[in-house]
């Protein structure tokens, strides 16, 4: 069994007579980055607020911030991607839908929401366990200085709960990059998605989807690396995190 | 906006039997699959022998590296290759979608249980270990008798909810056109242009079906924890 291997194809242009091949993998990476860090920044958002909400005294806020996580937790991201894509935009009304199907970047835009509240549920968890982490004595202490509930989580208690959980956020970061690629199911053309492209105008399998994956180990690197930084530099002193 | 709910009811013996019937094969066997290979990845990365263990800790971090995706292109394409290769073919082999669809989950999910199994195998207490080794036992017989058993069932809980992560990765074999559950459910969707109704009914069903799940788990965890 002969396999031609052909690493020069990546310089050949391709069948849209504008882009190198190397070029549309390289937009595709582009893409990758730009719905993980969007998704990642309303993930961050969502996700804090939620887990927060899990920790507070009210019965039927945690009820609430219960249900949110297992709706995002319980149902399969390619499933959701196409509820986000194929659903919503039917259920709201007709101009509101018809204008969301015509947006020039709506793969993007949907693949963002959608991985957006996704990873949030996956945020909240971690957060509501950064914060249960710490000793019950902070938010005590906090509130007697005569703080209010969200002064103190403010100023005391999520300050402390964001260290811990960084070594967990780092993973659902890059969970988020990794996931973004299902979101070629919905027609975004990101990493994942060129690479196939490639393969299927050059019939280089191996060559394409073998620049993919150093391509994603190479995010994953950086990724890892700039984590462990900001680990460092916030490492609380006098834990075994600073030394 | 009018819906057709009637599309799940006319449908419903295609998408939900067949469908997931073929999601819930692929998950059990891929399970199986994955958790041997994978303890036997974990036991490779643990093993004294370092290229052995280089060779097993690069595999993990590759696979875990990618996304799943991109893993399933590369064995649908691969695998037809390693096929003609080991047979001595000419031509690419046709292995068929579940076939592949199994192998790419297998050695996928292998990376993801051997973490949790090396994980559970590095909890044992050493005098375990040594008390096996002065009855006389090898390293096989330590393993298989002693070692494996207390660290399989002491990560049962993290094994099952990594299960029910598989169950609904599953769900991605729709990029290579296999009939799974949500193959299936799209496929009616696209027939009959009812995709709010079938894609609707798909995220119900996955929901219930992993809620459920997840409480099994979270009452297997409990009753353990109570048994200790």
């Amino acid at each position: 069994m002969d396999y031609n291997w052909n690493w020069a194809i990546f310089g050949e242009l391709s069948p849209d007579g504008v882009n190198t091949y190397w070029q549309m993998l390289l937009s595709g990476l582009g893409w990758t980055l730009a719905t993980s860090l969007a998704g990642w920044a309303m993930a961050l958002l969502l996700g804090t607020l939620v887990g927060v909400a899990r920790t507070l005294p009210q019965r039927w806020l945690r009820l609430v911030a219960g249900g949110y996580v297992e709706l995002f937790r319980n149902v399969p991201l390619l499933v959701q991607m196409f509820l986000w894509f194929f659903v919503v935009p039917e259920l709201l009304p007709r101009a509101a839908g018809d204008w969301l199907k015509a947006l020039p970047q709506a793969p993007f835009v949907t693949a963002v929401v959608c991985l957006g509240f996704f990873t949030s549920a996956r945020v909240a968890v971690q957060v509501a366990a950064g914060i249960d982490a710490l000793a019950g004595g902070q938010a005590q202490a906090a509130l007697a200085l005569g703080l209010t509930r969200g002064q103190a989580y403010r100023h005391v208690l999520l300050p402390l709960a964001v260290r811990i959980v960084l070594p967990p956020l780092t993973s659902e970061f890059l969970n988020i990059i990794k996931n973004s690629s299902v979101a070629l199911t919905i027609g975004l053309v990101e990493l994942t998605a060129s690479a196939r492209a490639i393969q299927e105008f050059s019939f280089q399998v191996f060559e394409a989807y073998t620049a993919a994956t150093v391509l994603y180990v190479l995010v994953n690197l950086v990724v890892t690396a700039g984590m462990h930084a900001v680990e460092r530099r916030l490492a609380l002193p006098g834990t075994l995190g600073k030394y | 906006m009018d819906f057709d709910f009637d599309v799940i009811r006319r449908s419903w013996a295609d998408v939900l039997l067949t469908g997931m019937t073929f999601t819930i094969k692929l998950t059990a066997l891929a399970m199986l699959g994955g958790v041997a290979l994978g303890t036997l990845l974990a036991l490779a990365r643990l093993s004294g022998f370092r290229p052995l263990a280089l060779l097993a800790a690069t595999y993990v971090n590759l696979i875990r590296a990618v996304p799943l995706v991109l893993v399933i292109f590369w064995f649908y394409f691969l695998v037809p290759y390693v096929a003609a290769w080991a047979i001595g073919a000419q031509e690419p082999v046709r292995v068929g979608a579940f076939w592949s669809a199994l192998i790419t989950f297998t050695l996928f999910q292998a990376a993801y249980y051997s973490e949790i199994m090396r994980g559970g195998i590095q909890a044992i207490p050493r005098g375990q270990l040594d008390a096996a080794q002065a009855l006389g036992m090898r390293y096989w017989q330590c393993m298989g008798h002693v070692v494996l058993p207390q660290a399989l069932r002491n990560m049962l809980p993290v094994l099952l909810t990594q299960t029910i992560v598989l169950f609904q990765d599953v769900s991605l074999v729709y990029v290579l056109s296999v009939p799974d559950f949500v193959g299936a459910a799209a496929r009616v969707a696209q027939r009959d242009g009812r995709l709010v109704e079938m894609y609707s009914f798909v995220a119900v069903v996955y929901f219930l079906m992993c809620c459920a799940l997840s409480a099994v788990v979270r009452r297997l965890q409990r009753t353990r924890e109570a048994s200790r």
